[in-house]
């Protein structure tokens, strides 16, 4: 007794085969019309804000004149906000992750806290706005400064940091670590000397893209009060500052019309500079990454 | 100390060359691991149940079994690898060369610069041949280059591989095969200069010629050091070992010679596995 009829089988081929084409080109859709999106996006972008990017955007400040308008306090506020976030996300989240994944017991207050913060990367970034006025702004007293702004930024982004090394981390094999433990390396030793060479493709990578998210985060900016028509740049760490996003905000509510196309310019340098963080970190993940 | 061994034997002793003699008479071989009526437990589940082993130092253990039967369990008690699962809890004793290694203050850390393991799949690190090897010195405090390269060469040679490698110390070990990576771990093991060697079904994952090559790599090191090997492979067990113990359901059913276990085994239960009734 057989039970597959090759009648039957032969009769339902042809429909099962439209039914995957089918499938296939709905999801070629899907694709394209997200493509086509950024397309245009770019497009109009590139083609309002080319015309006023030049060496003079680069070096000018902020001006009420849109020829005479430059970028040059927001370029560098921002560079100057990532040299805060950067170590302090990037020391307090691999430190976190290292903590949650080769110290911490399993039971269920760990288990909490490894949830919660896969949570917290959720949180909308003005709530993170809010923290930063309230504690650092206001408690602690460091104002409308990089390092106030760099401080609530770190906070935003360190969920995603510590999410990425934590994954990082745990995609090193036991293997190894048993190998290490076994020569009677100390737990210390493992961590150095084992298994963050070999998660550090995976903890940059990460920390990159979590910084990029920084770079053209605005709200909590908007929320912490950071001013927008600068003079100056940042003498220190306690200098007010501006922002990439905060100056192309302000420049695309403006009424007159050029101010638009400024604002495209500095879009474009925005994403210049998203673009560049983003081939370092695939640049690091394709040097470094290790094969098992 | 434990004496109560009453065996004799000759052994070419490799300390005392260069004294007037180099072979000495010892009537005891030490004991280098003592259980005593120990007990492991992975939460509920039993695995090893009143455990008294004595095993003496140059020799080949074997320890057999069917999969389960708790013998991986053991070989990882003895350096407290099996402490890396967390829900483990022990009872008895396990001493090595005469003190208990779960007392509160024996750091896992000395015990394991003692007793080296080899592991079921060869992991090497993803570094060098050289680092690989120069890991072990390195973590107890080795700086002098000239002193890594000498302990690098003699471990490669001990472990039968340095005339395949010395061309390319500076190569990644995984570019190495298994078997070649599994001497390189052996090579990595005895960097450390260790007392005991665990071996945890260490040619499971080789192809036979590979297997071969280090059985008989055992064969040449054990004068130096104490060996623990866990095989599922009888024939292995037979060929390479001094004395076999046959592990069942987290106990100790035999413990024996080798060559008695073999012909003449006491327990029915031994002589249905290695008849290969059952396992």
């Amino acid at each position: 007794m057989k039970y597959i009829d090759e009648t039957v089988v032969m009769k339902r081929m042809k429909s099962r085969l439209k039914f995957n084409k089918l499938w296939k080109s709905l999801f070629l859709i899907a694709t394209l019309f997200a493509l086509l999106c950024l397309v245009v996006l770019l497009v109009r972008i590139v083609s309002q804000g080319s015309g006023y990017l030049n060496i003079d955007f680069l070096t000018n400040f902020a001006s009420r004149f849109p020829e005479k308008a430059g970028i040059k306090a927001a370029l560098i506020g921002s560079l100057w906000l990532m040299a805060v976030v950067a170590p302090v996300s990037i020391i307090l989240g691999v430190g976190t992750a290292i903590y949650l994944e080769e110290y911490a017991k399993q039971n269920k207050f760990n288990d909490f806290i490894r949830t919660n913060i896969s949570n917290l990367a959720g949180v909308p970034s003005i709530v993170f706005g809010l923290l930063g006025l309230t504690i650092f702004v206001r408690m602690l007293g460091l104002g409308k400064s990089v390092l106030a702004a760099g401080f609530t930024m770190s906070l935003l982004i360190l969920p995603v940091i510590i999410v990425a090394a934590q994954e990082a981390i745990r995609a090193v094999p036991n293997e190894q670590r048993e190998a290490s433990y076994g020569m009677g390396a100390t737990k210390w030793q493992t961590i150095t000397r084992v298994v963050l060479p070999a998660a550090i493709p995976g903890i940059l990578t990460g920390s990159i893209l979590a910084l990029s998210r920084a770079i053209g985060e605005t709200a909590p900016l908007v929320v912490i009060g950071i001013p927008v028509i600068l003079q100056f740049l940042p003498e220190g760490l306690l200098s007010e500052f501006t922002a990439l996003p905060m100056q192309i905000y302000d420049w695309a509510k403006r009424p007159q019309e050029e101010f638009l196309y400024v604002s495209s310019a500095g879009i474009i340098v925005l994403m210049i500079l998203l673009v560049v963080m983003n081939s370092i970190a695939i640049f690091i993940r394709n040097k470094f990454q290790k094969r098992y | 100390m434990i004496k109560n061994d009453t065996e004799k034997l000759t052994l070419k002793s490799s300390e005392n060359v260069g004294e007037e003699t180099s072979t000495k008479i010892i009537t005891t071989k030490d004991t280098v691991f003592q259980s005593k009526n120990f007990d492991l437990w992975y939460g509920d589940h039993h695995a090893l149940k009143d455990i008294n082993l004595d095993i003496k130092e140059n020799e080949v253990t074997a320890i057999i079994g069917p999969s389960g039967c708790g013998k991986s369990t053991y070989i990882k008690a003895l350096n407290r690898m099996v402490e890396l699962v967390p829900i483990v809890k022990t009872n008895g004793e396990i001493s090595y060369r005469g003190r208990n290694i779960f007392e509160g203050n024996y750091e896992v850390e000395e015990l394991r610069t003692k007793v080296g393991m080899v592991f079921q799949k060869p992991n090497p690190f993803p570094k060098s041949i050289y680092d690989n090897i120069a890991y072990g010195p390195r973590i107890h405090g080795i700086k002098n280059k000239r002193v890594l390269d000498e302990i690098v060469e003699k471990s490669l040679r001990g472990a039968a591989i340095w005339d395949e490698v010395k061309d390319r110390l500076n190569q990644n070990a995984y570019g190495l095969s298994g078997g070649q990576q599994q001497r390189i771990c052996i090579a990595r093991c005895l960097a450390i200069e260790p007392d005991v060697i665990l071996m945890d079904e260490p040619t499971s994952a080789l192809d036979p010629i590979s297997t071969l090559k280090v059985e008989e790599l055992v064969q040449e090191i054990k004068h130096k050091y104490s060996i623990i090997i866990v095989t599922h492979n009888m024939q292995q067990a037979a060929r390479i070992s001094d004395k076999t113990a046959f592990f069942l359901n987290g106990e100790v059913v035999e413990f024996d010679h080798t060559d008695k276990i073999f012909s003449t085994p006491t327990d029915q239960r031994t002589e249905d596995y290695i008849s290969g009734r059952f396992g």
